[in-house]
Parts: structure tokens; sequence; C-alpha cells
């Protein structure tokens, strides 16, 4: 068992590599959820630019790779700019946040179209904006839909976090390669595969977690839906006793 | 053929219900006419049934009365008001959405397959619209909508949702959700038609109260023959986009001056 291990110093290394990757992971998933839903939305409107607007971003960001994106929002946008100071975690997890919208936005898309017709139309009976119907009947049943391929899509966004080590952020995968530099030019004994199989379990791990909060959402959205117990009259309020 | 136009005053009768005044309204999906040069006219406070063989745009009327499918022409005036319309100097000009949402206001509608929110419970189906539409405070809304699922006899299910509910109970959820609102006029498209038939007395119980009280207008499109002579004022018979005849309900069910009326309803009996 001892063998499988790395030295303490190490660890402190993938511990702060594995920070910088929650953090890139957090802020593309905020921005990727705000883009799924503001385009995926857009898609189906009815007017018929906010549709155009939609479709060219989903196609765009759907069919550029993940690192030519990165780099050319990390390293090309600041030097045409003339920023220095860009943040590079910023900058990457805006490039990462973006590459989710494209997909995520489909999937709320296809998600709000399998939601019967006949809910639009009680809702229109009952006069609910369009905005209301959106967000008190439509996404929250479009919700259920979602939940699923949207845990895939946030392991594959922890998967690509992976790719910011290429623009120069100290995430997982850069602390990975730091240590094997240690190792091949100091003296440290342990060897390469060991440090790989530590790598991916910390990334397994964290998949894990992540595959348990979309499980736990789930769970908790299926659970409006089935609803609770009948009342008996003592549980009735006085107005109908 | 064409009501005449000494109809009475469609606005709203001393109860609040709401009367309709159809004028030359068309309506097509594709080639397939539903509504043709259609005029209709209902009191407010009246109480109409819509017959007639399927496919013959019976539902279609309804629709259109509730914004869900726009007519291709023609004018409706709800409880005096006109819905797709506002007046631009001496004419009539297309409304906006602002004012079609003002009108429907007043409207009021129960499906065939209930549409319930299956996301919410019994409670919460009733108390959307007049807490988000109509700024009820969340506590009136509450005590409003156990007094309509008492009146529906279903104040225990409250805190259940759709998919706990028979289709009858669903039923019943759906029209105590439309009468939160209050609407001046409601339309009532095969409500018992995807019941189950012993769970078709519940609902046309509740049916009955609504239309003793007296504070809407109702139509309905049903198949329940007995129902119509029983509460409708007025029976209308519709076929092929236009009214084929029109009458107390008596009259139509027992003695239709149309061949078609008379086919139809000989059809339906043999059931």
């Amino acid at each position: 068992m001892d063998g499988l291990l790395l030295e303490a110093n190490q660890y402190r290394l993938l511990r702060d590599g594995a920070w910088v990757t929650l953090q890139i992971l957090g802020l593309a998933f905020v921005l990727g959820v705000v883009l799924s839903l503001v385009v995926g939305v857009g898609r189906l409107s009815e007017r018929r630019w906010v549709r155009g607007i939609a479709l060219v971003y989903v196609e765009f960001f759907r069919g550029i790779s993940s690192i030519v994106l990165l780099f050319i929002v990390a390293i090309a946008i600041p030097i045409l700019l003339g920023v220095s100071q860009a943040s590079i975690l910023m900058l990457g997890s805006l490039a990462l946040g973006a590459n989710m919208g494209g997909y995520g936005a489909e999937i709320v898309r296809g998600s709000i179209q399998a939601i019967p017709k006949g809910q639009s139309e009680a809702s229109i009976a009952l006069n609910l904006s369009n905005t209301q119907r959106l967000r008190y009947v439509v996404l929250p049943q479009a919700l259920r839909i979602i939940l699923p391929p949207f845990g895939n899509l946030t392991i594959e966004i922890l998967k690509g976090t992976a790719l910011v080590s290429l623009v120069g952020l100290a995430d997982i995968t850069q602390a990975g390669n730091f240590i094997r530099q240690q190792q091949l030019f100091g003296d440290a004994g342990t060897d390469r595969t060991i440090l790989f199989l530590n790598i991916l379990v910390i990334y397994f791990v964290l998949a894990q977690i992540i595959n348990g909060l979309f499980r736990l959402a789930e769970w908790r959205l299926e659970k409006r839906f089935s609803g609770g117990e009948h009342l008996t009259p003592l549980d009735l309020p006085e107005a109908t006793k | 053929m064409s009501a005449p136009d000494t109809t009475p005053y469609t606005g709203t009768n001393g109860n609040g219900a709401a009367g309709v005044r159809m004028r030359g309204v068309n309506k097509a999906f594709g080639t397939n006419t539903v509504l043709r040069e259609l005029d209709l006219d209902v009191d407010p406070g009246e109480r109409v049934v819509i017959i007639g063989p399927s496919g013959s745009g019976k539902t279609t009327i309804l629709r259109v009365i509730m914004t869900l499918e726009r007519p291709d022409s023609g004018t409706i005036e709800v409880g005096g008001r006109q819905l797709y319309h506002q007046p631009a100097g001496d004419g009539l000009k297309p409304a906006s959405e602002k004012h079609i949402r003002s009108v429907r206001s007043d409207i009021g509608m129960v499906f065939q397959h209930f549409n319930l929110f299956p996301h919410m419970t019994a409670l919460e189906n009733i108390m959307l619209a007049p807490v988000k539409v109509h700024g009820q405070s969340k506590e009136e809304a509450r005590t409003n909508a156990f007094e309509l699922l008492d009146k529906v006899g279903l104040a225990h299910a409250a805190n259940q949702t759709p998919g706990q509910l028979s289709g009858g109970q669903k039923q019943r959820v759906a029209i105590a959700r439309s009468l939160a609102t209050k609407p001046k006029i409601m339309l009532f498209d095969e409500v018992t038609s995807a019941l189950d038939p012993e769970l078709v007395g519940e609902v046309l119980n509740v049916l009955r109260d609504i239309a003793e009280e007296g504070k809407t207008t109702m139509m309905l499109v049903t198949h329940e023959m007995g129902f119509a002579r029983e509460v409708a004022d007025r029976l209308v018979m519709f076929d092929h986009g236009q009214v084929l005849e029109s009458g107390p309900p008596a009259d139509v069910l027992d003695n239709p001056r149309e061949a078609r009326t008379q086919e139809f309803l000989g059809a339906v009996r043999e059931h």
C-alpha cells in the first residue's frame, strides 16, 4: 500500500491544484448554466433574430474545439486587446463555460420542447405571461429532463479543466506535471505510474461527487412530483370546516 | 346562417357574467376550413352546449375565444370588448398583446386532458394564477383555494399532486383552478371525454353546481346529451364550420329540423 502513495509535499501540490480545478469548474458551471438557459430559451423565441443569434452561438461553440477556444480566449484576446494583467483563471473559466453553454443550450431546448403543449395552453388560459409560463410551468418540468444530461456535461467540463494547464494555470494536471519534473531532475524515488494513478483517483473522486450532487438534485425534484399525504379534517384550515 | 342584429346586450349581466359575440369568424388549418363565416352570440349568464360530429370545428370555437388559436378573420367580442381588435379612429386595428391579455382575464377554460401542472400540488395549481397574475396575497389565495377544493369535494387532496389523483379528481381540481380567477365566461372542452364512465358523474355534478350559481357564462362542448338537456339554455348544432341549428335543448334533441342533425343524433343514440 505504501508503494502506491506519494510524498506529503507532493500531495500538498495536488491539493492546491485541485482547488484551482474546482474554482474553474465552479465558474465555468455557473456561466455554462446561465448561457444554456438563455440560449436554449432563445432558440425557441418567437423573434427570428433571437433564434438566429442563439443558433449561431450554439453552432460556433459546439463546433470549435475547446483547446482552440481556450487559446483564443486566454491568450490571443488579451494580447490583441493589450491587456497584460488578465486573470487566466477567469478567462479559462469563460472559455469552458461558453463551451458548456453551446451543448447545454441544446439540452435545454430539447427538454422545453418535450413538455406537452397542454401545459402551455393551460398557462395561457390562466393568463400567465410568457415569462411566468416559462418560470413557473415549463422550466420546472423541463428540469426533470435537463438534470441527467447536465450531470454528464458537468463531468465533461471537469475533465476539460485539465486543458487549462496548457495556458499556464496550476490545476491538478499542472501540479502533476510539476511533480513529474521534480522526479526527473531530483532523486525522488516514486515513479510516474504511481503519480498518474493518484491523479486518476483524484479526478474520479471529484466526478463521483458531482454525480452524487446531481442525484440529490434529481431526488429532490422528483419529490415535488410525487406529492403529499391525504389531509384529515383536522388538517384543514378553518375556512373549509 | 346569420344571427339577427337585434341580439341582446353582450356586455356583462348583474352577476358579472360576460356575453360573447362572434362575427364572420374564419379559421382554417391548411386547406381544412374549420370555422366558416361564423356568427354566434352567447348572452351573459347563458349556458350554451355545442354539439356536432367530430372534426366539425366545435372545439375550435372555444379555442379561438381562449386565444389558443388566432382566427384568420372576423371579430370576437367578450363582455362587450373586442378580443383581437382595438378601436382605431372609426374602425378597428389588430389588438396589442397587452389588450388581448386584459380581455383574456375574463375567460377561463377547462380542458379534455385536464392539463394540471404535475410538479405542483392541487392547492398550488389553484393558487398559481391568483397569486402571480391577479396579485392576491398567498394567505388569501390559499383560503380561496381551500374553499374551491371543498366545493369540488377535494379539500382532503390539497397536498396531493396530479399523479396521485384519479381522472375525475384531476378534472375537479382543474375546474377549481379555473374558477379561482373568477372568469366571467367559462369554456368547457369535452371535459368528461377522457374519463372512465364511472368518473363522469362526479365531474358533471360540479358543472351542475356552477350552472346553478349562475355567476358565469358557460360554453360547453360535450357528447353527454342527457346533461345537455338538463343544464343547457340553448343547444347549438355545429357542422362544417357553421351553426346548423340552435334552440332549446328539448326542441333540438326531440324535433331536429335539419337532416344532418337527425343523422348525428341518431348516430349518438345508437351507443
